[in-house]
């Protein structure tokens, strides 16, 4: 596995504590309007470290976009605590939020859509630079960065559509670096991706991280690529963290149910072990979010749920597997308690 | 199961594709999408067409159905149960889709109309090809949403599209599909837009209803994992063109063409510490190179390989369309067998 030095323990460049984000909706029954929240995040606390990369993972709907969004304040979290380099930046003036956000940037998922096609790559590369108001020749600084992410310095004069997908997603990488951040939000930055290109850009990434030392929090729904480029995993599931801990422990390790049938689901390239190893199917789908299980978020799809679960909230907390788990009920085999049949 | 679904025993190939090719007319020219493919499916066999966007793996199956705009020019020859399809009459074609061949989208919201009911769209499909009265068609279709896992199927049969998971969406879109109990059916990227979690549950359904109705299922997918793991036979695509097809444990543990290769190193491995891409990228279908169209991404291309465009020819237990397969050596550069 990725042998990257876990970096000095200093002060966390990122410390979320608590964070709450709820949305309200309007729907309508019959003709009475009706009004509804949506529990998206619901008290998730976690830390990233300077150079580190957090990988947070969960199926549609779980809340990792909204956590990554809520970090940069792009919404405005219900309530909690986002420090960035030991500086609370919810409640924070705009101003003073301006001048935070030359630190942290995002990459979005879609590098088509995250592209005004009528501006060239090197108007997009520098807009942050214009916004900033940062002095000096930018022109000189776009070609340093597209020289950085792989690209040639006339690329700069193109537009978007002259590229390839993963080329787009190198410009957007390129205009996140602009600042200098010593953090980036990547939101599923290679899932639009073929699989013989998104090795490119994760590798790309890792270089970059190498040379520049930002941190990264990586959030994705393909589990294979976390495990590669993260060094601490986050797994949530409607709204809440499940189990937070070493990357390598959680993929090999899991020891919360729904961790465990997550990766027992993803298919593995190898016809061998995909016919012959136990999988944990999980029945149903992801409750709404607007009225989540009581107790454990997870209890109404898992298999070992038992009447506590849904009395009582497990706490995200080590239940002796060196890591947090929220389950009352951890265990490292679930395949075999529950008989899960060979497909 | 019910009696009215019959399990079909023939072993002949039932859907088979020769020298088949597309190409769409466009202002700048002809984008030449499929470049003569054969590709045969048996009954009860599930054939994996695997490959990256642009590759034409889609394409290819829309085009035997005859589901592709006007724009777009078909040659060569798809024959299911000897019927001819390429040249075929709308009449013709209005019979052969949904009762010998019936195709399941990657997106079941869009291919669902959202204001009628679940079972009245699916008992629409049983009445487009058999004489039985309406209620007649509203049982059977209940009776099919149970066969395709679907809890209550007697209440969901009353809901609309919105009213369902993306996931049990999928499921009546298999219900669809097999309304008529068609010999082939053609599941394009049916799990891409679900969670993995759910895409567990519609290949495990995928699977059930080909082992128990002995039906040939053909699974297109750019996931190699699902490959994997329901696929009996896989075709690699790449621009236009088959170029390797085996059996899936021959591909995942012997690769012969260079692309395959390059895409199961692309993977992210255990212990891995840089990943393996492909470099380059798929060359433009308007104005496709000569002769072999990966060389200019492939680490043993030679002046030999502009030549011609290479076609399969053994090589071990695979078929493989490279010519220069006998001198290179393929497991070297692949890091799997390591």
């Amino acid at each position: 596995m990725n042998a990257k030095s876990t970096p000095s323990s200093d002060a966390p460049v990122l410390e979320v504590t608590n964070l709450v984000k709820h949305f309200s909706v309007s729907g309508s029954k019959g003709i009475r309007k009706t009004r509804a929240t949506v529990h998206a995040v619901s008290d998730v606390s976690f830390t990233v470290g300077a150079g580190q990369t957090v990988g947070l993972v969960g199926e549609s709907g779980s809340g990792k976009t909204t956590v990554g969004r809520s970090v940069l304040r792009l919404t405005e979290p219900t309530s909690g605590s986002i420090k960035f380099k030991g500086q609370e930046i919810v409640g924070m003036k705009r101003g003073d939020l301006r001048k935070m956000r030359r630190e942290m940037q995002i990459v979005f998922q879609d590098p088509q859509a995250s592209l005004d096609p009528r501006l060239t790559v090197g108007s997009a590369v520098s807009e942050p630079l214009r916004i900033q108001r940062v002095p000096g020749k930018h022109s000189e600084r776009v070609a340093e960065l597209l020289e950085l992410v792989g690209l040639a310095p006339d690329h700069a004069r193109r537009f978007p559509h002259e590229f390839s997908g993963g080329q787009r997603q190198r410009i957007g990488i390129a205009r996140a670096l602009a600042l200098n951040p010593s953090l980036i939000v990547l939101d599923e930055p290679v899932s639009a991706l073929d699989v013989s290109i998104q090795g490119a850009v994760v590798n790309l990434l890792d270089d970059l991280q190498d040379r520049l030392g930002i941190s990264y929090l990586f959030i994705a729904h393909d589990l294979s690529v976390v495990r590669h480029i993260s060094d601490v995993m986050a797994v949530m599931y409607l709204g809440k963290l499940m189990e937070v801990g070493p990357a390598e422990t959680i993929y090999t390790q899991p020891s919360h149910p729904y961790t465990q049938a997550l990766l027992s689901a993803v298919p593995e390239p190898d016809p061998t072990t995909e016919r012959t190893r136990q999988r944990i199917l999980l029945q149903g789908d992801v409750p709404s979010p607007i009225n989540p299980p009581s107790g454990c978020r997870f209890r109404t799809r898992c298999p070992i749920a038992k009447d506590l679960c849904a009395m009582e909230e497990p706490a995200l907390i080590d239940r002796g597997a060196g890591h947090p788990v929220a389950c009352h009920f951890p265990t490292t085999n679930l395949a075999e308690i529950v008989g899960a049949a060979a497909v | 199961m019910p009696s009215w679904i019959q399990v079909s025993e023939m072993t002949d190939p039932l859907l088979c594709l020769k020298d088949f090719a597309v190409s769409f007319r466009t202002p700048n020219g002809d984008v030449q999408a499929v470049r003569g493919v054969d590709i045969s499916v048996a009954a009860g066999e599930m054939v994996g067409i695997v490959g990256e966007s642009g590759s034409g793996k889609s394409v290819t199956f829309l085009g035997v159905l005859g589901l592709l705009p006007k724009s777009a020019r078909i040659t060569g020859s798809a024959t299911v149960e000897g019927l001819e399809l390429v040249g075929a009459s709308n009449r013709t074609m209005r019979t052969v889709r949904g009762k010998k061949i019936a195709m399941i989208f990657q997106d079941p919201l869009s291919a669902l109309n959202p204001v009628y009911r679940v079972g009245y769209q699916v008992a629409e499909m049983i009445q487009a090809h058999q004489q039985v009265s309406k209620s007649e068609a509203l049982t059977r279709s209940v009776e099919l949403l149970d066969i395709v896992g679907i809890p209550q199927p007697k209440v969901r049969a009353r809901q609309y599209p919105h009213e369902f998971s993306g996931g049990m969406r999928q499921r009546v879109m298999i219900a669809m599909a097999i309304a008529n109990d068609p010999e082939v059916l053609i599941a394009d990227e049916p799990t891409t837009a679900l969670d993995v979690t759910v895409q567990a549950q519609i290949l495990e359904v995928v699977q059930r209803i080909q082992r128990e109705m002995n039906k040939a299922v053909v699974m297109i997918t750019h996931d190699l994992g699902v490959i994997a793991r329901v696929a009996d036979r896989v075709q690699v695509m790449y621009a236009g063109r088959v170029v390797e097809r085996a059996s899936v444990n021959d591909l995942f543990a012997a690769p012969t063409h260079p692309y395959t290769v390059g895409l199961l190193n692309s993977l992210p491995r255990v212990g891995q510490e840089r990943l393996q891409p492909i470099p380059g990228r798929p060359p433009n279908m308007l104005r496709p190179p000569q002769g072999c169209a990966f060389r200019a991404r492939c680490p043993h291309a030679a002046p030999v390989c502009a030549e011609k465009l290479p076609e399969l020819q053994p090589h071990a237990n695979s078929m493989t369309a490279c010519v220069r397969i006998n001198e290179i050596d393929v497991a070297e550069m692949s890091g799997i067998t390591a």
